[in-house]
């Protein structure tokens, strides 16, 4: 268990390194200069140069790397242009919001789409089997950020009952206050990882029960409930495997929901930051959010090999 | 994914007789499902491509007089936007790009990343390793963060968000197509192929290719819901298609401001990108139960 969790971090470097690459270049990539959002358009050459040594981009690009990656890595992620505070100041006040609803979100999504797909995967090609299928399709088809509109139609412009947009009065406190403007973000970001496990609880449900050890187990005389926990041990890895990589995709897709919602997150972070050309802020959102998503990964597969020991063997 | 896949390839090669695409061919055709779904996305696209020929309103013309009118009003059946154009016109118009931008990107990773996929798994090796663990940095971005940075980084417009949803899409197929490249490689009429003096590139067009399409290609298929979501998700956001061009994704982002006026008018661009990805999804489903001798 100990020597495979090591491995999978010593696998996790190369990735981390990689995707640490491609958010730098990312900025390369960016047409024009990346001084032209910093530089006013009367700047004299000399003025020019200066900057550009300042901001190291007259140095050779792998050497501008290590320099970047070396800041970096002490919790360095640059000045935002637009607002002169440090990204990383910025990012770890957002972060925390869009934590805060992906994991709501997440926990609502798993709860139901393991109950449904259960469900379905018990009953199959029943009635509820049906109704889960159908209502399991809908959720990945939807695009969620419609949904989110829709319920901001139905619940904040017909009904009245919740805020359309916001995180409610500054700071956060788990009261009602603050807590009605999370209910329809978490709920319309819940709607894909549901239909996700849903699918998948059923597939994998379905294909246990027809296995034989659920059989032999019948045929000793079991109760139902307990080839049911016999079920649930053997699909656990599975639905924690999914279930991590949707919060991992909830935190780095939030974008589009908190736009709707205007969720003060890192998402809405990252949308003004590209309508602002604010580079550092683009570079430093997307880079955190993505080493997120790695070490969340990480995590998962870990804890995938601690519940399910034949997993460290292949 | 993957799983399903390395198993529609069992059963592929297995059943790989004249009978084989009849039989899928002909499960497709009498499941009512596929069959309507189909026909909906079939009359979609042909009403978008012929949109200039079916006598409709212009889609660009507006009148500060009839902004946003309710559906059901006479001579806009479904009501205008915010500028007072004709919202049935525009919905029409827009599946021309729409349904571009949710097809396009998926069938230009399907080459690419089968091109990769195939050869990685082939040949093995250094060059797997390579290519295997490039692809693997890609896809340890959520795809929707990788979209809107790419997007976000070279600036708002349709080129920029084709390459930038070609680019989130080739990784996942390329793995898809080592994998089941990987379990082709190793069978024995490979082998065979191989003793009989066959050379490496005919192996891979003829034997390998001839039984990997298939599940990859089922694969792909269940991207382009994702992609259409996600395409008109850039344009959502203003990162795609320009005003005043009629696209689904920027029709939902342009009226979102008139969800306090006309609130039903405002989400229909919504309700085509929905069945149109529920359609894709579904008939991707019945694809892979169909191609699924067992199903």
């Amino acid at each position: 268990m100990f020597a495979y969790a090591l491995m999978r971090l010593i696998y996790v470097v190369p990735v981390a390194l990689g995707v640490s690459l491609v958010c730098f270049l990312l900025v390369h990539l960016a047409p024009g200069d990346p001084l032209i959002a910093v530089l006013p358009p009367d700047a004299s050459a000399q003025l020019e140069a200066e900057m550009r040594t300042l901001y190291g981009f007259d140095r050779a690009l792998p050497v501008q790397f290590g320099l970047w990656l070396w800041r970096v890595l002490h919790g360095d992620l640059g000045t935002s242009i637009a607002t002169g505070r440090a990204v990383s100041e910025e990012v770890s006040r957002a972060v925390g919001n869009t934590v805060m609803l992906a994991i709501l979100a997440a926990v609502i999504g798993f709860v139901v789409g393991v109950l449904c797909g259960f469900l379905a995967g018990y009953f199959r090609d029943s009635w509820v089997d049906r109704v889960v299928t159908t209502i399991a399709i809908t959720g990945v088809s939807m695009p969620h950020y419609w949904l989110g509109m829709v319920l901001v139609i139905v619940f904040s412009v017909l009904l009245g009952w919740l805020p359309a947009v916001g995180a409610g009065p500054a700071g956060w406190d788990w009261d009602w206050e603050h807590v009605k403007h999370l209910i329809l973000p978490a709920l319309t970001m819940s709607v894909i990882p549901m239909g996700i496990i849903a699918r998948t609880i059923r597939a994998l449900v379905g294909d246990l029960l027809s296995q034989e050890f659920v059989l032999a187990l019948r045929a000793k005389g079991i109760s139902e409930a307990r080839v049911f926990l016999h079920v649930a041990k053997n699909a656990a890895p599975t639905a924690i495997a999914v279930m991590g990589l949707q919060l991992g995709y909830l935190l780095g897709g939030s974008i589009l929901i908190e736009t709707v919602f205007s969720w003060p997150g890192a998402g809405f972070l990252l949308n003004s930051a590209i309508f602002q050309r604010d580079l550092p802020l683009l570079q430093g959102t997307i880079l955190v959010l993505a080493l997120f998503f790695v070490f969340l990964n990480l995590l998962v597969d870990v804890l995938q090999a601690a519940i399910d020991p034949r997993i460290k063997r292949r | 994914m993957i799983e399903i896949a390395i198993d529609l390839v069992r059963i592929s090669h297995a059943e790989k007789s004249r009978g084989y695409w009849m039989t899928v061919a002909r499960r497709l055709t009498r499941d009512p499902v596929i069959v309507a779904c189909a026909s909906i996305i079939l009359l979609i696209a042909s009403a978008a491509i012929l949109a200039p020929w079916l006598g409709l309103a212009n889609p660009y013309q507006g009148s500060m007089i009839r902004r946003l009118r309710p559906i059901g009003t006479a001579g806009y059946p479904l009501g205008t936007d915010e500028l007072g154009r004709d919202m049935l016109t525009r919905l029409i118009h827009a599946g021309r790009l729409s349904l571009f931008i949710g097809l396009f990107p998926v069938a230009l990773a399907f080459v690419i990343g089968t091109t990769l996929g195939v050869i990685a798994g082939y040949v093995g090796g250094l060059l797997n390793q390579a290519i295997m663990r490039t692809i693997d940095i890609f896809y340890a971005f959520p795809s929707v963060l990788l979209a809107v940075a790419i997007s976000g980084v070279l600036g708002a417009g349709i080129l920029n968000s084709l390459l930038s949803l070609t680019i989130v899409f080739i990784p996942p197929i390329v793995r898809v197509a080592e994998s089941v490249t990987t379990s082709v490689r190793n069978l024995d009429f490979v082998d065979a192929a191989r003793a009989s003096g066959a050379g490496a590139m005919t192996i891979m067009r003829v034997h390998v290719l001839g039984n990997v399409l298939g599940p990859i290609f089922v694969y792909a298929t269940s991207l382009i819901s994702v992609c259409m979501i996600l395409g008109a998700g850039l344009s959502f956001l203003g990162l795609g298609t320009k005003p005043p061009e009629p696209e689904w994704g920027l029709m939902l982002n342009t009226l979102r401001t008139a969800i306090y006026v006309n609130p039903w008018v405002a989400a229909l661009p919504g309700v085509m990108i929905f069945i149109v990805s529920i359609c894709f999804n579904l008939l991707s489903d019945g694809m892979r139960s169909a191609m699924d001798v067992r199903g």
